[in-house]
């Protein structure tokens, strides 16, 4: 039987699940952490962008997904230089300051500074701490067998963690697990790009983040539950414009940011924790599993500014993400610091101008904590485009 | 020939030829388009120059072409431009100011930088792929990824024999041949493997050359300075890699340093610290800022740069001619891997060469322009002191953007930095 880490908290109410959902995302103690590891469990910390939770369930262990934290960087700051992003120092600072205990942790090639985080806590901690290397050439005919081998190499770290092995039908329970949860993320993604006055932008996100950190089992039937309940809403559609929020791939921003931006307009679709959500279908339960995560993650997935695909340009699959979700308008925004974000943003700006789209620029970081000033900003965006 | 004229003509030699040989590079590399001889933009860490080489590209290294515009004290012309077209102040200056030179019909102060036919990168550095994406959206062109995967953990590397490795390896040789058709395609020419072999067989003279170079500097006086003569050894490295000419070049600067070694002439007069670079020049202030710790007697004997930024040949890896595309995979793994090495996992590397090269202080210099080479800097320091009693210096400045180069600060810095090491020394002296 999974271990569950919400105390039982009942799925009746909408409200009450909101709110939980909200506590828990901004809790920088990671209190369902800490209950997991309470009956023994183990946990395999995973940076942003995309990491095959798959595996680490297999084993029994919780995959939680190291998104950063709104907490002052006091240990870690020490540990970096002056320009880098936000989340990577605040997820060294969650392990350093003991909120979060971890017995593995895992970084990717996303970026330069993600990778060396890696070599980083290693220098600070006896866990195993290593790169996946997912690969950056997506377009190579032996990208999937090199990510089977990849992956299977992770696999063994993980087992060595665990203590014990996993089998391929372990990987394929793991897998209807994951490909559940998928399907039901997808299905609120659906609902705010149907419907959007039922799910605010910050309601869909903490019901969606919260799967980050709790078992995916427990994660499925929150959502299962709530899911019928958003859907019963009797909310009437408001005048606000529909848009698009790109540049939440990896730092993410304050939830009263996305609440600001709920205030004036519907977000239809975005980016926001996309590794939760990077694959798109059903990863396959027959034949060999660790290829058939290998060829999902190459072969039905999303995009974002750190996978790099030719057969995937960034500008002409955000065109495809505003006409698949019928919004009007972009908010085209990066974490500071952020390379890869900020160059995208460029590339994104010439082709919405070329198309004359209408778009909003801008900055974040998961700890400002003033939004007026945005707020107003965009306030005034979406009026020149209502009233023009 | 007096002993005299010999020095005269032995000792220097490498800055003068080098110096000369790049204004033919950049001339030769200015007039490609005139005779419709293709270029393909390529990266320092791991250009592939091997390959390009039998399909006749000009390799054209766009990190060159920038670090060059911040040395010749243009680099504020070009970063202005680029961020008037949308970069922010906060993104790798070396791509800035290629968008601006592009922007400018490859306008350079060292001549006119051709546009490219192809561009062939590896993942060594993030920004290479987004770099690469911005020429595909200029130009068309094919853009081409050699995924190298790097090492996972610290001390974690595999070698040849190894299953892991091997499965690397066969991944890195199938994109190399899937290199070679792409090249093919874009250069209207065939593959010619006894090309290969020949072009293998000087890169295995440089190679063995540069490793030889980088352990002279464990002699006292140090013969060469790893920051700046180590830059126009560099430029050497990677423009000439794979040429007769470039084997030639550093078989000479062996030549002359294995004489200065057996003459006793050190790259200063007086040397009295022996230190580690670890990072990127500060380009803005190339001279001056190696002048700071000249003037106090400290010599740079060794640099990170110097492995990174030649794609990881100071390990010497040699390739086997006699099967040169399973070669080629596996040298290009090991010597890339081990680049990357340079930058994420450098701190053990670093420690071990404190005794051989009589190190006393590790100067650590982390720019904003580069997270590739910054981002572990200050926990790699605090690694090293806990492991070993040597002086260190954390110095922030950037390899372009002069507006993040505070001159003064700097001095005071190193100035405080030398004291500290003066008052070590005569404190060891004391007991």
């Amino acid at each position: 039987m999974t271990t569950r880490v919400l105390n039982g908290v009942p799925y009746q109410s909408l409200a009450d699940v909101l709110m939980l959902c909200r506590e828990l995302v901004e809790d920088p103690d990671f209190p369902t952490v800490k209950r997991w590891r309470e009956t023994g469990g183990k946990v395999v910390g995973h940076f942003q962008v995309y990491f095959p939770e798959e595996i680490a369930h297999a084993a029994g262990l919780l995959p939680l997904k190291m998104r950063g934290a709104q907490i002052e960087a006091r240990r870690a700051e020490a540990r970096f230089g002056s320009y880098l992003c936000s989340i990577l120092k605040t997820s060294l600072e969650l392990a350093l300051s003991d909120r979060v205990k971890l017995d593995m942790f895992v970084s990717h090639p996303i970026c330069d500074a993600a990778r060396n985080l890696a070599a980083v806590w290693g220098r600070n901690f006896s866990y195993p701490c290593q790169i996946l290397y997912l690969p950056q050439n997506a377009n190579s005919k032996y990208s999937a067998q090199y990510l089977r081998h990849e992956y299977d190499r992770l696999k063994r770290e993980i087992e060595a963690v665990a203590g014990r092995t996993v089998t391929d039908d372990d990987l394929r329970d793991s897998i209807k697990v994951f490909n559940e949860n998928r399907r039901l993320i997808h299905k609120l993604y659906a609902i705010k790009r149907e419907t959007p006055w039922l799910l605010s932008t910050d309601e869909a996100y903490v019901l969606m983040s919260v799967g980050g950190m709790i078992p995916r089992e427990e994660h499925n039937d929150l959502l299962q539950a709530v899911i019928p309940q958003i859907e019963a809403r009797t909310a009437k559609p408001q005048d606000r414009i529909r848009v698009v929020f790109e540049g939440g791939f990896c730092e993410q921003p304050p939830l009263d940011l996305l609440r600001a931006i709920s205030l004036s307009c519907y977000v239809v679709d975005d980016d926001l924790l996309i590794g939760l959500r990077y694959i798109l279908e059903d990863v396959p339960t027959e034949g060999d599993p660790l290829f058939n995560l290998a060829e999902a993650y190459l072969e039905k997935s999303s995009y974002s500014p750190v996978q790099h695909d030719l057969r995937k340009p960034k500008e002409e699959m955000l065109l495809k993400r505003l006409k698949e979700s019928r919004a009007s308008a972009a908010i085209i925004t990066a974490a500071k610091m952020c390379e890869p974000g900020l160059d995208e943003q460029v590339a994104y700006t010439k082709m919405l101008d070329e198309q004359n789209i209408p778009y909003f620029v801008s900055e974040f970081e998961e700890s400002m904590t003033s939004f007026d000033h945005l707020q107003i900003q965009l306030e005034t965006f979406v009026e020149n485009l209502l009233f023009a | 020939m007096s002993d005299g004229q010999t020095t005269d003509s032995i000792v220097g030699r490498g800055n003068r030829d080098g110096a000369q040989l790049f204004r033919d590079w950049f001339e030769n590399m200015t007039h490609a388009p005139e005779r419709s001889e293709k270029s393909a933009y390529v990266f320092v860490m791991g250009s592939i120059a091997e390959i390009l080489r039998v399909f006749d590209f000009h390799t054209v290294f766009p990190e060159i072409n920038s670090l060059q515009t911040a040395v010749r004290r243009v680099a504020h012309e070009y970063l202005n431009i680029a961020e008037d077209y949308g970069y922010s102040p906060d993104i790798c200056g070396y791509v800035k100011a290629d968008v601006a030179m592009q922007l400018q019909g490859g306008k350079h102060p060292m001549g006119r930088i051709p546009k490219p036919d192809i561009a062939v990168y590896t993942n060594a550095c993030n920004t290479y792929i987004k770099w690469a994406e911005i020429w595909e959206r200029m130009y068309h062109i094919p853009i081409f990824t050699l995924d190298v995967p790097g090492t996972r953990q610290h001390l974690g590397q595999t070698w040849p024999g190894h299953p892991d490795f091997e499965e690397d390896k066969k991944y890195v040789a199938a994109q190399l041949k899937e290199l070679i058709a792409t090249c093919e395609e874009v250069s209207g020419k065939k593959f010619d493997i006894d090309k290969l072999r020949e072009i293998m067989t000087h890169a295995n003279a440089m190679s063995r050359a540069w490793k030889r170079l980088l352990a002279l500097n464990t002699n006292t006086p140090s013969v060469f300075n790893a920051v700046t003569d180590g830059t126009v050894y560099l430029g050497m490295a990677n423009g000439f890699r794979g040429t007769a000419a470039g084997a030639k070049y550093f078989n000479e600067a062996v030549e002359e340093m294995e004489y200065k070694v057996a003459h006793k002439i050190g790259t200063l007069h007086d040397e009295k610290y022996r230190l580690i670079f670890v990072g990127v020049p500060c380009y803005p202030i190339f001279r001056r800022f190696n002048e700071m710790f000249a003037e106090w007697g400290g010599a740079f004997v060794s640099s990170t740069y110097l492995w990174f930024a030649s794609g990881g040949t100071n390990l010497g890896v040699e390739y086997d001619v006699n099967r040169p595309l399973d070669s080629l995979a596996e040298g290009v793994l090991i010597s890339v891997r081990h680049a990357m090495d340079s930058m994420f996992f450098q701190h053990q590397t670093l420690i071990d060469m404190v005794k051989p090269f009589r190190v006393d202080g590790v100067v650590y210099h982390p720019i904003k322009s580069c997270r590739t080479v910054s981002t572990g800097l200050a926990d790699n320091r605090r690694s090293l002191l806990e492991a070993c009693d040597v002086g260190s210096l954390f110095i922030e400045s950037d390899m372009m953007d002069k507006r993040v180069v505070s001159e003064a600060q700097l001095k005071n810095r190193i100035d405080a930095f030398f004291e500290g090491l003066a008052t070590r020394k005569q404190m060891a002296g004391g007991r």
